[in-house]
């Protein structure tokens, strides 16, 4: 799986969680946090699913690193099986 | 048989306890002899503010720090107890100068900043009425709280001004005045840029003496029907504020105590500003939200003593394991609370074997505006149980009976929780809305909506709401708000909302709607829907899923059946269904 292929399933499971995100104007770089109103709850959420989805488990300890689409695929990319 | 009980460890730090002896307490403890550990004002008047802040002035306390800060990245910022003082009466001019009277409402919308804390005594100073509002609100809950609160400023922040305000705010014809607080790059029009005008105005300011009695807070919450309830409480609750935060949290003035809960919420005020102010207390404010090394890092770096949390938070916590709270030092913790809702066995074992020290649950709500009910320092702990009454307070179960109420005696048997009337942080009214309020007593109880039972020790043990009201992240969710907005969406014809237990958050909100003619139940739609929500209600208060079905059970007369909605999808058994329009599905 190439990065654009993670972008788009990210955003695709972060689309079910939180709809009102328009992914067509997502900044990467923003924290989903402040600016797109991800809270705690949504962001485990996402981290499960993307679990599932892309088989990447994704140990508690890192999610302090998750703040940002870009972040994420930083982190998984290098992790996703090619 | 209740589970059995564990004794808590020595306190740690050398210091004795406020609370040596509660039963001792319980029937020499009078609210005079509360009142008296305060300084008043001169006439009988008194003034949340003063007691939190001016009365420390003359006393080594000024030099100490109030706030330890702690912004998202860099240095903590420590503000002393005469700092905060100086920005609160500076704040406090500014409100002066805008015109407006004691009384009036001030609202504030901030995430966690120096400034929040200082509008908030400002306002108090000044004898307006303060209002936290949370900052993950979207605007619905905010407007909605704004309509029946008609407050005539708002403080909030540039950014959260342009998401969630800038939008409406004019339309509601209360609101002179908006100010911004922290950084502000662009100053939009109608605004006022907080900071500026502080600098502009005196750091001295004569505390207004309040009779006991006015108004000085107003805290919404929800139920469940119609709106927003907006709980208000005076200037005497400080009493309340005081003692509980000594007696039940046992802070001390050499206390470093942090409380997690977000000053947009009840707890964040009582014991997130005022408690800890008026027990002289230094107290940590972390910027940033949850985030479990960051917080074994801040119970670490800033030596806390006393923490004050929630079960959502400790369970999280709980997830990470322990591997990574062993890699930090917790010594200088001597005393965990928690609150919000009831806390599981484990997590008060958990905090024993993880950090050294178990959890103490206790209890209150919005309307009591302290805490209430407490397992106490120096008292055996029961996990699961909430504790026992606060030395003034005097608790019952109560079942309803033909002519009002009448207490059980059964320690086996469940009621509704009632607390004798008056006490000094007990809400005086809803805002505009008589006949709510009246409902909630019945002679000198308050009625708490909250189902318990008590054991044969005086613990009290939580079972339940006794309405539909769903708790989310110890948050209230009000069914009828959620559903309201998902009312708009041009497909729905009819939205039920209820709690599902989550094993984080204790219970998350799930819509479940019908169709009107036409629409077809589709995974788009379903995003359209719950779109629609986080975007008004925002995600404290929105749906996490939505559901469709093909009719919601509902009474004749219409009323959506949330309780049979529950049932069903939780497999519970379903009541009486007689008087149901639909039947099953």
């Amino acid at each position: 799986m190439n990065r654009d292929e993670l972008r788009a399933v990210i955003l695709e499971e972060l689309s079910c969680i939180a709809p009102d995100i328009d992914s067509d104007t997502l900044d990467d770089q923003a924290r989903l946090r402040d600016e797109y109103d991800l809270d705690s709850m949504d962001a485990l959420n996402l981290l499960a699913a993307l679990h599932k989805r892309v088989g990447v488990n994704i140990p508690e300890a890192d999610y302090a690193r998750m703040h940002s689409v870009s972040q994420l695929l930083d982190y998984l990319e290098p992790r996703v099986a090619r | 048989m209740a589970p059995p009980a564990h004794r808590t460890t020595a306190p740690r730090g050398g210091l004795l306890r406020n609370l040596p002896d509660y039963e001792a307490a319980r029937t020499t403890f009078t609210w005079n002899q509360a009142r008296a550990e305060l300084a008043g004002m001169p006439g009988g008047r008194i003034n949340i503010a003063y007691e939190a802040l001016d009365r420390h002035l003359d006393s080594p306390t000024a030099h100490r720090t109030a706030i330890r800060y702690l912004p998202r990245e860099g240095d903590p910022v420590d503000i002393s107890y005469r700092k905060l003082a100086e920005r609160a009466n500076r704040f406090a001019n500014v409100l002066a100068e805008l015109g407006l009277q004691p009384g009036d409402g001030v609202y504030c919308l901030a995430h966690r900043m120096p400034d929040l804390y200082a509008a908030a005594l400002g306002t108090l100073k000044h004898g307006c009425v303060f209002t936290p509002l949370f900052s993950a609100f979207g605007p619905e809950p905010i407007r909605s709280r704004v309509e029946i609160g008609q407050p005539v400023a708002i403080v909030t922040t540039e950014r959260l001004y342009r998401r969630k305000l800038a939008q409406w705010i004019r339309g509601t014809p209360s609101v002179r005045h908006v100010l911004l607080i922290g950084p502000v790059e662009d100053t939009p029009p109608d605004t006022l840029n907080a900071a500026q005008a502080m600098a502009a105005q005196s750091p001295e300011y004569a505390t207004r003496p309040m009779d006991p009695e006015d108004r000085a807070l107003l805290h919404f919450t929800s139920g469940t029907t119609g709106k927003p309830k907006g709980a208000i409480h005076v200037h005497e609750a400080v009493v309340a504020h005081h003692i509980t935060g000594k007696l039940a949290l046992d802070l001390h003035p050499e206390d470093i105590y942090w409380c997690t809960a977000d000053p947009g919420w009840v707890t964040g005020t009582s014991y997130g500003i005022i408690s800890p102010l008026t027990n002289g207390t230094t107290m940590v404010v972390d910027e940033e939200e949850f985030d479990a090394e960051r917080w074994y890092r801040i119970l670490q770096d800033q030596r806390v003593t006393v923490w004050y949390t929630a079960p959502t938070a400790i369970r999280m916590l709980m997830k990470h394991g322990p591997e990574l709270a062993r890699k930090h030092d917790l010594s200088s913790l001597r005393f965990l609370s928690s609150v919000g809702e009831p806390l599981n066995p484990e997590a008060v074992h958990w905090g024993r074997d993880t950090l050294g020290l178990p959890f103490h649950d206790n209890w209150w709500q919005t309307e009591t505006g302290g805490i209430m009910i407490a397992n106490f320092p120096g008292m055996p702990i029961k996990p699961g149980s909430m504790g026992r009454a606060v030395p003034g307070i005097e608790t019952a179960v109560i079942r309803h009976t033909d002519d009002g109420i009448e207490r059980i005696e059964d320690p086996a048997e469940t009621g509704e929780l009632a607390l004798k009337t008056p006490w000094p942080s007990m809400f005086r009214g809803y805002l505009n809305e008589e006949e709510r309020y009246r409902k909630c007593f019945v002679g000198n109880w308050y009625l708490t909506g909250d189902l318990a039972r008590c054991d044969e020790d005086g613990y009290l043990w939580f079972i339940g709401r006794a309405d539909d009201v769903i708790k989310s992240s110890g948050h209230l969710i009000g069914p009828f708000e959620v559903e309201s907005v998902l009312m708009e969406h041009p497909a729905v014809a009819e939205a039920g909302v209820i709690g599902i237990p989550d094993e984080v958050a204790g219970e998350t909100v799930k819509a479940f709607v019908s169709l009107k003619p036409g629409f077809e139940p589709e995974d788009v739609l379903m995003k359209e829907i719950l779109a629609l929500a986080r975007k008004r209600l925002g995600p404290a208060v929105a749906p996490r899923q939505v559901a469709f079905r093909d009719r919601l059970p509902s009474t004749r007369s219409g009323k959506i059946m949330r309780r049979l909605l529950r049932a069903r999808e939780l497999g519970l058994p379903e009541g009486d269904t007689s008087t149901l329009e639909g039947g099953k599905e």
